[in-house]
């Protein structure tokens, strides 16, 4: 197996882990946690293909890898915001309880 | 493949297990922290300082940290009677295993025509930070804009709404 294709396998593991907690899980803070999971596996992605395809000088797959950090900084900051606003509003984290729309 | 590729890899693997799996969700969180941890040291392992040290700075300072205050200020640690996996867990389960047979397959039948540069590119931050005020001013200023408006929307979101009634 060449290096990049080992790189792939394990960004698609740890994706696939990060989709399981994401699907599986009870508590919303945990399902946030499995999303961060996935983005950072395709991160790994951009990096790796940025690594070993041709032209790195360019920098585009390592730009578009540390945009992707940014942009999921600002979605963990806004999603864990709404968990806490929704914890004052039901008092639960638990997502199977959350089954209105209505408050 | 290095010996170095492949206890990174384990390192990583076994972090995101054990934040999907484990029944206290403090421990996730430090479980979770462990699996950036090891993603940020195959970035450096991959010649990609920037994003390496980017990744330990906002990762495991910021988000790691944001996580463990958004489960001491809801009681989150708390396992439930129920069980941690919600009723539809083995749905998410066969789908979670089906994505990865997918993307597994793909990568192995791809692995003969992927790319492979073999020299290390020599990037320094100097050329990173041309880069970032040259060709990519336009998505700097824009990621500029998202993450002052996460705050800010993030600060809203989360304000007490009594004292927003009063």
């Amino acid at each position: 197996m060449t290096p990049l294709g080992g790189y792939l396998l394990v960004a698609a593991l740890v994706f696939a882990i990060g989709l399981a907690g994401a699907l599986t899980r009870r508590n919303a803070i945990l399902v946030l946690i499995g999303i961060e999971l996935m983005l950072n596996a395709a991160n790994l992605n951009l990096i790796a293909f940025w690594r070993y395809g041709p032209h790195p000088e360019l920098l585009t797959g390592m730009m578009f890898a540390v945009f992707s950090i940014a942009v999921a900084a600002a979605e963990a900051a806004v999603g864990l915001g709404l968990v806490i606003s929704i914890y004052r509003h039901a008092h639960t984290t638990d997502l199977d309880e959350m089954n209105r729309m209505k408050g | 493949m290095s010996a170095v590729f492949w206890i990174l890899a384990a390192l990583t693997v076994f972090g995101g297990l054990a934040a999907v799996t484990l029944k206290n969700t403090v421990h996730c969180a430090l479980a979770v922290t462990v699996a950036f941890a090891g993603l940020a040291l195959l970035f450096l392992q991959l010649d990609a300082q920037f994003a390496g040290f980017a990744q330990i700075l906002i990762y495991i300072g910021a988000v790691a940290i944001l996580v463990v205050f958004a489960i001491l200020l809801t009681r989150g640690s708390e396992t439930p009677k129920e069980g941690i996996f919600s009723r539809s867990w083995f749905a998410g389960m066969t789908i979670a295993a089906g994505v990865f047979a997918v993307l597994g397959w793909a990568v192995i039948q791809s692995s003969q025509v992927l790319p492979h540069q073999a020299e290390a590119p020599s990037v320094t931050v100097n050329q990173i930070g041309n880069a970032l005020l040259g060709r990519y001013v336009l998505p700097l200023e824009i990621v500029a804009l998202l993450l002052t408006a996460a705050l800010v929307g993030a600060v809203i979101v989360a304000m007490n709404e009594k004292e927003e009634s009063q």
